[in-house]
């Protein structure tokens, strides 16, 4: 043999075991990279989802196994039960404006900050504070915030003698679900704007005193430069934004717990007063996979949005 | 079209002093080529006539109008970027047409003007595509387009060669030039490059540390170079530089050897002079002094040489570029000497140019 063959040429010596093989091959290498991952999303991800939907099609409490009853529990949600119907009807108001006004919020932060200013990087990391707050923590402050007896904000209007007497901040329904809407939009914020901010640091300054010799305004260039290259990023931190906000539960329940009269429950929150503490574990899976579908469509608008961007893709025709 | 006049113009940031009065007139329809190494200025003067730098002191102005503090939109110049500036959510013709449909422009007159433009620079089957899908020269002319769309009263270029390849920078030179010849519009550009200056220009402007070192015509440039510096800095290989002493009409290089002084037009005898020698001008001359041949590079047409000069010891390296063929190798003797009346003499304390033109 004058040319050295390479190992794995070698076939004509040896034949590899399939052991072997499976050592040095590599796209069987890619495999075994992906094993650890792979285990951890099937056993903690797609597990608990599928069990959470074969529980929900079955009568399953706590302490007694349950039976296969197909669709009666979403049969009794969807007919019987006006709360999950409420519930389901504030989670979509709430997911809309808390996105809304954190999407707009979070650009006007995002452009100010983007600007030239003395103390900058403190500025923003002051920014970010609400984001670096444990969401309970911040709730807790919030519930002592909006409390009905020591509110500081009810305080403070009577000490300047604006109000005569407390407002019921968390106690009245419709209060109390901007209230909640107005945390998650302060607590909510900073991430979009610091992404979005991120995001304005890519757009190369040479476009806009391109836009401004072009003869754009301000305004005209934030419409036809800025936001349009920021439409990516914002599509990517809105899906997120409206994922986070549609599962809300953490701050809903160190909050209000749902309350008053149900007026505040979100789906998760509900799902979880009905499976956890009510034992009824599968009308309470029933609640938490009928998640699902709107989780779905907004994955959806967000990812068929992404691909009309013709001007992204490759240099390809 | 307009004259542009910079009039004692300064810039500081902060403390520092980027520009330090600077005096340029450009004519109506010139091709003003501002050139210099980096860190001299160029493109602050450049940004400044555009409007994207404010004026510390002293007065641009446009078409007899001081621009100080017209905003940037209202000077009427188109700009070319370095790095193009293509919007890259717009097609070539949105791109084109951007600052025409800001101006509210009819859209039949939008389209002429874009076709217009379109056919005179190639990219008329290109008009869909979005920059991401262009080469390098591609964009580089969508850049341009976008400019002549405007029909602007002065062009501005900085560096807009820079990021191409080799070829398709001499390519695209010309085209800058031919397209220059036709619409005849007054243009600024900025390079460092100064074979581009050389070759695209009916006036170069050298500037260096903030200040104008000389202004003139390329081959005036070349021939007449005010200072070390523009002798040094225009022509390429650049020009030899030898110290040495003016004494009894004769140059004494401190390498040790004399060569016969150019005439000057003020007395420099006894005074510390620097003999300045283009690679071109020098010939083979069996009267001439000795060379050391080092470096050999053919490359076909001319022969380049690197040679040492001088005595053991004080030996200096310079270029020497000859038309013909030689077989000289490394290590050989050859014997040299500057062709007649090309060599100039700078004045080594003033760096001035205290020759004069006898060709």
């Amino acid at each position: 043999m004058t040319t050295p063959a390479s190992p794995k040429s070698g076939g004509t010596g040896h034949t590899a075991s399939t052991w072997e093989r499976l050592q040095s091959d590599r796209n069987w290498l890619g495999f075994w990279f992906m094993v650890p991952a792979a285990f951890f999303l099937l056993f903690f991800l797609a597990y608990p989802l599928g069990k959470g939907v074969w529980m929900s099609l079955t009568d399953i409490k706590i302490g007694r196994p349950g039976q296969f009853v197909g669709l009666e529990n979403y049969e009794e949600l969807i007919l019987y039960d006006k709360t999950f119907l409420y519930a389901t009807g504030f989670t979509l108001v709430y997911t809309a404006i808390a996105s809304a006004i954190k999407f707009a919020l979070g650009l006007y932060l995002a452009i100010l900050l983007n600007n030239n200013m003395p103390f900058k990087s403190f500025i923003r990391s002051i920014v970010l504070i609400p984001f670096i707050v444990p969401t309970v923590l911040s709730a807790i402050a919030f519930w002592w915030i909006f409390d009905s007896q020591f509110s500081i904000i009810s305080w403070f209007l009577r000490k300047i003698n604006l109000i005569d007497h407390n407002i019921n901040f968390l106690g009245d329904p419709l209060m109390a679900q901007a209230t909640v809407i107005f945390c998650n939009i302060w607590r909510g914020v900073p991430f979009i704007a610091i992404t979005l901010l991120a995001g304005l640091q890519t757009v190369s300054p040479s476009l806009y005193e391109a836009a401004t010799l072009d003869g754009a305004s301000r305004w005209q260039i934030f419409k036809n430069i800025t936001y349009p290259l920021l439409t990516p990023i914002i599509a990517v931190v809105m899906t997120f934004s409206v994922l986070f906000t549609f599962t809300d539960f953490q701050l809903i329940w160190a909050m209000t717990r749902g309350g008053p009269v149900n007026a505040t429950h979100l789906m998760a929150t509900y799902s979880y007063q009905k499976g956890i503490l009510g034992g009824q574990l599968g009308e309470g899976s029933a609640i938490a996979t009928a998640m699902v579908p709107f989780l779905l469509a907004a994955i959806m608008v967000s990812f068929y949005g992404l691909q009309q961007r013709k001007w992204q893709q490759g240099a390809k025709e | 079209m307009a004259s542009v006049d910079i009039r004692d113009v300064r810039k500081a940031f902060g403390a520092v002093q980027i520009i330090k009065g600077v005096n340029v007139e450009i004519a109506d329809g010139e091709f003003v080529i501002l050139v210099g190494p980096s860190g001299c200025g160029k493109s602050t003067l450049l940004r400044m006539i555009a409007g994207l730098e404010n004026i510390t002191a002293g007065e641009i102005a446009i078409n007899g109008r001081v621009v100080n503090n017209v905003p940037p939109k209202e000077r009427d110049i188109a700009m070319v970027f370095q790095n193009y500036a293509l919007y890259p959510h717009m097609s070539v013709k949105d791109n084109m047409a951007f600052s025409m449909k800001l101006r509210k422009a009819e859209q039949s007159e939008i389209d002429e003007r874009v076709s217009k433009a379109a056919k005179i620079l190639g990219l008329t089957p290109l008009l869909d595509r979005f920059p991401r899908q262009l080469s390098g020269g591609q964009r580089q002319r969508v850049a341009m387009g976008r400019a002549i769309v405007r029909d602007p009263q002065v062009f501005l270029f900085d560096e807009p060669l820079s990021n191409l390849d080799a070829k398709l920078r001499v390519q695209m030179r010309s085209e800058i030039k031919e397209l220059h010849q036709r619409l005849k519009t007054t243009t600024v550009y900025v390079t460092h490059d100064q074979i581009e200056a050389m070759t695209m220009a009916d006036k170069i402007v050298v500037m260096h540390d903030g200040i104008v070192e000389q202004i003139g015509a390329p081959l005036d440039l070349y021939d007449n170079p005010a200072n070390l510096f523009v002798a040094g800095f225009i022509g390429s290989p650049a020009m030899n530089f030898i110290k040495g002493t003016a004494k009894g009409g004769q140059f004494v290089a401190e390498a040790g050897f004399s060569l016969p002084l150019p005439k000057t037009g003020e007395s420099v005898e006894g005074e510390a002079v620097t003999l300045g020698l283009r690679p071109e001008y020098i010939r083979m001359d069996p009267k001439g002094f000795a060379a050391e041949v080092v470096v050999v590079e053919p490359t076909g047409s001319e022969t380049q040489v690197a040679l040492h000069i001088g005595k053991d010891g004080q030996q200096q390296e310079i270029i020497a570029l000859f038309r013909e063929r030689i077989s000289a190798k490394p290590g050989d003797i050859i014997h040299i000497a500057p062709m007649e009346g090309r060599a100039h003499l700078f004045s080594t304390k003033s760096e001035r140019r205290v020759s004069i033109t006898t060709v």
